[in-house]
């Protein structure tokens, strides 16, 4: 196998807050991402999936260096990536690029869309002006937009159209990465399946490798090549989709997908989950799940369970799974 | 089937936008017997929401509504604010989509709850505090007599998705409308709040819209679902027909478009273009610049709903040759 695009390897993002009132206050360690480890080959998508609170996002800002980890390491192309800001980091910053949720709120509302598809390659000083049209024009193209497109406003677009302006403008610089956060699930659903079958044309045409973050496991079975479950700032699961979905080994990820409502479901009994995830303040010790969980036994209670690998080649962290 | 309980008919709302009137709905015509349960399905736009708004009078006075809206032997559409009150909450209850939002930040659970109580059913002090502890059990809040002295901040977001169904229950409504109202919240609290919708609606006869964006919250809820568009119900039938026969083809590509979780991957079938705006509307069918099956007598006219088999109406010409 080639060397990997990315690793992860054992990332840790913890935030120091103060609790109760200002008098009595005292120290404590939010855990949002507690040792989450995943490798990405070139070409491949891998699906993070978990519900608010779990840490994807944190884990897509740590990946890219957004935020600065307090402990692990990102290795992008064989490379240690370094500090945030540096100019090697600025660099590597071309490999890698994000696109976010709510495309109105990832544009700029006062400046015409073709600019700001151009704006990653005056950053970074790439070609004379009129060479960055054709490069932007190209792209728009390449996203299923028109040269006309170029001069239009945010608002003047559709929600599917201003989501594949982000895209453009992510794809510019010609990445090997792309972090997907919740790409479409602000776009209606006739647009959604627009979008999602673009993504998987761009990575066939141009070899894109992308880490997809979504709570729409429909969606992330579609387009993943391997999915990772997050609960509580940890993977607790991670593995083939097709296996993964119709058979989940963690009790977590059994819930999860259980609590999919489906149209025509194969009489498969709900699992329902008592109460909401606990407050990453106050993760439970030993398996951060046994309180919500059906099956749990005291080792649960008293032991973390570490991601290892099962029978069918897929890791779970879960102490009763075989 | 006897009367309905509630039967709109004709129901259009055209909103003042100043230069010019934009028509948002086109005439609906939707009739809901007494216990049963129906989804509205749609994209955003088509009409959904501003159906029961409309119903309701909650437009404000920008918006002209037309048609009528029959319930208990009055037209709703054009009532004095006075009746309309009696009936809001009362008689039909509507939960919305960001349950935070729609609660009081300053105020405590308890005193929201004896609000409603005092205005829906006339109670008072220990008696209100006792009724609003008894519905906030119902809808399965552990503890409920302690939680009525929690603000709105100090709950989860599913919890209070509990607190405003206890309130929408508080005047022991006929009808249920829930708009979106689990989209806020993750996948496994959603499980959790439809399961008590269900649960509610077993033990109440309640009458139950669900309105919603995602067909399988829809399909595994309801009994009926109306699939609208661009302000229209474009098919309206039993949720079996729906995934089995679809009538309409927005309604076949709203269901193409959809992942499966089960099965071989496929590639999604994606409806062409974009929902038309509500001013720039397309001649004849909304739907037909999109439509696979367009041909020229789609955009003659607006295709009227037709009754398939009893129970299955559809807006297509094309519905008529027995597509389904």
């Amino acid at each position: 196998m080639s060397e990997p695009l990315l690793q992860a390897d054992g990332l840790v993002r913890y935030y120091q807050i103060r609790r109760g009132s200002r008098l009595f206050s005292h120290r404590a360690t939010l855990r949002a991402v507690d040792g989450v480890s995943f490798t990405l080959q070139p070409g491949r998508t891998l699906g993070l999936v978990g519900e608010s609170g779990c840490g994807k996002t944190t884990t897509a800002r740590l990946v890219l260096g957004l935020l600065p980890l307090t402990d692990g390491e990102v290795r992008l192309q064989g490379e240690t990536l370094p500090k945030a800001g540096s100019v090697r980091w600025r660099e590597l910053r071309r490999v890698m690029q994000m696109v976010y949720q709510d495309p109105l709120a990832a544009l700029d509302r006062r400046i015409a869309v073709g600019q700001q598809v151009m704006e990653p390659l005056v950053i970074h000083a790439i070609g004379a002006p009129a060479e960055r049209r054709d490069k932007a024009l190209a792209i728009l193209q390449a996203v299923g937009l028109q040269a006309h497109h170029f001069d239009r406003y945010p608002h003047e677009l559709s929600g599917g159209q201003r989501q594949r302006i982000v895209l453009a403008r992510a794809l510019v610089l010609s990445p090997r990465l792309l972090v997907c956060d919740e790409p479409i699930s602000a776009l209606d659903v006739s647009i959604q399946a627009q979008v999602v079958n673009l993504l998987l044309d761009l990575q066939a045409q141009m070899g894109l490798a992308y880490l997809f973050i979504s709570h729409d496991l429909r969606m992330v079975r579609q387009v993943s090549h391997e999915v990772a479950v997050m609960y509580l700032g940890r993977i607790v699961e991670r593995g083939d989709p097709d296996r993964l979905f119709a058979s989940p080994a963690h009790p977590y990820t059994r819930a999860l997908v259980s609590a999919i409502p489906a149209a025509h479901r194969s009489a498969r009994q709900r699992l329902i989950l008592k109460g909401d995830p606990p407050n990453p303040i106050d993760v439970p010790t030993g398996c951060a799940f046994h309180e919500r969980c059906p099956i749990a036994v005291a080792r649960c209670r008293a032991e973390t369970p570490v991601l290892r690998p099962v029978a069918d080649g897929r890791h779970v962290a879960c102490h009763l799974a075989a | 089937m006897g009367e309905p309980l509630i039967d709109i008919r004709g129901l259009t709302v055209d909103f003042d936008a100043g230069q010019r009137v934009v028509r948002a709905l086109h005439g609906v015509d939707l009739a809901i017997q007494g216990g049963e349960a129906v989804g509205l399905v749609g994209e955003s736009g088509s009409g959904k929401s501003v159906t029961w708004l409309a119903a309701l009078g909650l437009l404000g006075n920008r918006a002209r509504i037309g048609g009528e809206v029959l319930f208990e032997g009055r037209n709703l559409v054009g009532a004095p604010a006075g009746e309309l009150e009696a009936v809001r909450g009362a008689q039909i209850a509507m939960i919305v989509q960001d349950p935070s939002s729609s609660l009081n930040p300053v105020y405590r659970i308890g005193q929201q709850l004896g609000e409603a109580l005092q205005l829906h059913r006339g109670m008072n002090g220990a008696a209100a505090l006792a009724e609003a502890a008894r519905l906030l059990d119902r809808v399965g809040i552990a503890d409920a007599t302690r939680r009525l002295r929690d603000y709105p901040h100090e709950l989860s977001g599913g919890m209070n998705q509990r607190v405003m169904i206890a309130m929408a229950l508080s005047g022991q409504p006929q009808i249920l409308v829930a708009d979106e109202p689990t989209t806020a919240l993750d996948a496994t609290i959603q499980a959790q709040i439809l399961e008590l919708l269900q649960e509610i609606r077993r033990d109440s006869a309640m009458a139950l819209v669900l309105i919603s964006h995602d067909l399988g919250v829809v399909a595994e809820n309801t009994d009926r679902v109306c699939v609208m568009y661009a302000g229209r119900i474009v098919e309206d039938a039993p949720i079996a027909t729906i995934f089995e026969a679809p009538a309409h083809p927005y309604t076949s590509g709203l269901l193409a478009a959809l992942p499966d979780l089960e099965g071989p991957r496929r590639r999604l079938l994606a409806i062409p273009g974009v929902v038309p705006e509500p001013w720039n509307l397309p001649p004849g069918c909304s739907f037909a610049p999109r439509c696979p099956e367009f041909e020229r007598a789609c955009e003659a006219s607006v295709p009227p709903a037709i009754e398939l088999v009893h129970g299955h109406r559809a807006a297509c010409i094309h519905a008529r040759s027995g597509t389904a």
